[in-house]
């Protein structure tokens, strides 16, 4: 192990480091912790200047309240729910089958497209906005989550399809081959032999796509206007509009906004990193 | 692709032709949906994309072929150059999030209690939305109620406008994108220690190689896996960065925090006006600039299955 384990080391520097952890972690975090410390407290602090004082009176209850009773950020939250569900639903579902196609089939064009899939999933989003809002728009899906739905599904089939097609070559092939000698029709192989044998692939997948949506900004940005179906992170700046300088409104939401992903990976944490390592790093 | 003959297909039945070529029908099958999906979404807006760029358009009206009218005035507009040239400072500078992402990962990769726990917390900021990083960060740098200017008015310095100093504005937003993107290349980089031969290690040991000899030839050769995947991400991070800027500076002080990405959306989608063919031919720099790096990174995974 690299480097020396602590164990080994002399007594002092054990204690060194020992205390060196939590200042460090406090220092790395403590934009998030002023955050934090922002959102409990009391109007009145910021109009007396007291910054940075422990809070005059503890406002918790009061300020989350306010998030969740007397704003549109509950309705910005679910449709970042209804957006992000189901997209993780499709690009899971339609990078399986081609993760498939491609990580069991010998066929010519099988490394082409694989990196016709890879190289459209580090394309700039830019190069696609002025088409893809016109063609949400002819479809009549501008401002709708169906139309931001179909899009994330297609884009995020790209590092999909690489992640999956990688996980399925390093599965043993001699299980599809010895079902094949057993007559067995190639889509029973498919569900009944390696979809069995994926399934942390997708769950690594599911915990990924799901913070990479609920987080997209841009193409909330293009593809939405509106309480009605934008997400949460274009909704918290009509938030913040709305409650200009109530810093610790303002707080209260973005913690808010930015919970739901936390929780996920706090809960999924050993696939999330799974995939976020593309399963090449082991 | 195998040609299907329509009429072999009909002359017998369908599941008695399905079932002589099932081996090389079947890829196609399954990859239908996963290709149309992304050929209408993704290949076919980029072509139109660099068709458009040769044209002036307001998104309503009439496309008026303009050649390479968009492409000449990009030459002379000083924007872009701001621009390019902050896009170039975002490539170099966020690289620092590879050597950073080393140094914690060798910092935490002990075993003593807890260790879990703080690995997790110091991954935090990469799953956080850019968007409440870019207000954490903004708030953090405001010159009377940041904390920033705190700590820097115990030490007797400050106080700083970042964000409202055009030399140091893009700096500052920078800083803040290195924050979450630091923490992904920690992540990387914990998962490839843990992979590190032991014996090598041992081996190096009785050699009397340490610190950062041990480092530099035994350790950063074995992380290799772990580099390529940090510099690839790092690199897209940083070309592909618009929700900071969008967030923290709007572009500004004085457009000075503009990059192309982000000046492609003002052109084309905002109140200055709908230049659609403008924005889309920064697109199409963008997409250049990017492409040489796609190069590399596909020449890199051919030559790895190639080795396989």
């Amino acid at each position: 192990m690299f480097p020396t384990p602590i164990e080994k080391t002399s007594r002092s520097w054990q204690l060194t480091y020992q205390s060196l952890l939590p200042i460090a972690l406090i220092m790395w975090l403590l934009p998030l912790i002023a955050v934090a410390a922002f959102s409990v407290k009391p109007a009145v602090d910021f109009t007396q200047g007291n910054y940075w004082g422990l809070p005059s009176s503890f406002e918790m209850f009061n300020n989350y309240g306010q998030v969740f009773f007397n704003s549109d950020m509950p309705r910005y939250m679910l449709n970042s729910v209804l957006i992000t569900v189901p997209t993780v639903i499709g690009a899971v579902a339609l990078s399986c089958l081609a993760g498939f196609a491609l990580g069991i089939y010998r066929f010519k064009s099988n490394i082409w497209i694989f990196f016709m899939f890879v190289a459209g999933n580090f394309v700039p989003f830019q190069i696609l906005m002025v088409p893809v809002r016109d063609l949400t728009l002819d479809m009549g899906l501008y401002n709708t989550k169906t139309g931001l739905v179909l899009f994330h599904i297609a884009f995020q089939t790209g590092f999909c399809t690489l992640f999956m097609r990688n996980f399925i070559r390093a599965l043993p092939i001699e299980l599809v081959e010895a079902a094949r000698v057993e007559g067995i029709a190639e889509w029973k192989i498919f569900w009944y032999v390696v979809i069995p044998l994926m399934k942390p692939a997708i769950a690594a997948l599911s915990v990924l796509i799901f913070t990479f949506i609920w987080n997209d900004y841009f193409w909330a940005v293009v593809l939405t206007q509106g309480p009605e179906s934008q997400p949460v992170t274009a909704g918290i700046t009509s938030f913040n509009a709305q409650f200009r300088a109530a810093y610790h409104l303002m707080s209260a939401g973005s913690i808010v906004a930015a919970l739901p992903p936390v929780l996920m990976f706090f809960l999924m944490q050993k696939h999330f990193i799974a995939g976020l390592t593309l399963g090449a790093v082991k | 692709m195998t040609a299907i003959d329509p009429t072999i297909a009909s002359a017998k039945s369908e599941r008695g032709w399905y079932k002589r070529n099932e081996i090389a029908v079947t890829p196609w099958l399954f990859l239908a949906p996963a290709i149309l999906f992304f050929a209408f979404y993704v290949l076919w807006p980029i072509y139109q994309s660099i068709a458009i760029s040769f044209y002036d358009w307001d998104g309503l009206g009439e496309a008026r072929y303009v050649g390479m009218a968009n492409y000449v005035e990009l030459m002379d507009d000083g924007a872009f150059e701001v621009s390019l040239w902050n896009n170039l400072k975002w490539l170099l500078l966020y690289l620092l999030a590879i050597p950073g992402g080393l140094f914690i990962a060798l910092f935490l990769n002990q075993t003593v209690t807890g260790i879990r726990l703080y690995k997790s917390l110091f991954f935090f900021p990469f799953v956080i939305s850019q968007v409440v990083v870019g207000l954490v960060f903004s708030w953090f740098y405001l010159p009377n109620e940041g904390l920033l200017n705190g700590v820097l008015g115990l030490v007797g310095l400050g106080p700083i406008n970042v964000l409202g100093d055009p030399t140091m504005a893009t700096y500052g937003i920078i800083a803040a994108g290195l924050w979450p993107q630091t923490a992904y290349c920690m992540i990387l980089y914990l998962t490839g220690l843990n992979a590190v031969d032991p014996e090598q290690i041992e081996a190096g040991r009785l050699d009397g190689a340490k610190g950062w000899k041990m480092l530099w030839y035994i350790i950063i050769p074995q992380l290799k896996p772990a580099t390529f995947i940090a510099f690839v991400v790092t690199i897209i991070g940083a070309l592909r960065s618009f929700d900071l800027i969008s967030i923290m500076t709007n572009g500004g002080p004085f457009g000075q925090t503009r990059v192309l990405s982000f000046y492609m959306f003002e052109k084309a989608l905002s109140e200055y006006g709908f230049r659609m063919g403008y924005g889309a031919a920064i697109a199409v720099v963008l997409f250049l600039i990017m492409l040489i790096f796609i190069a590399y990174f596909l020449w890199s995974m051919w030559a790895e299955e190639k080795g396989r």
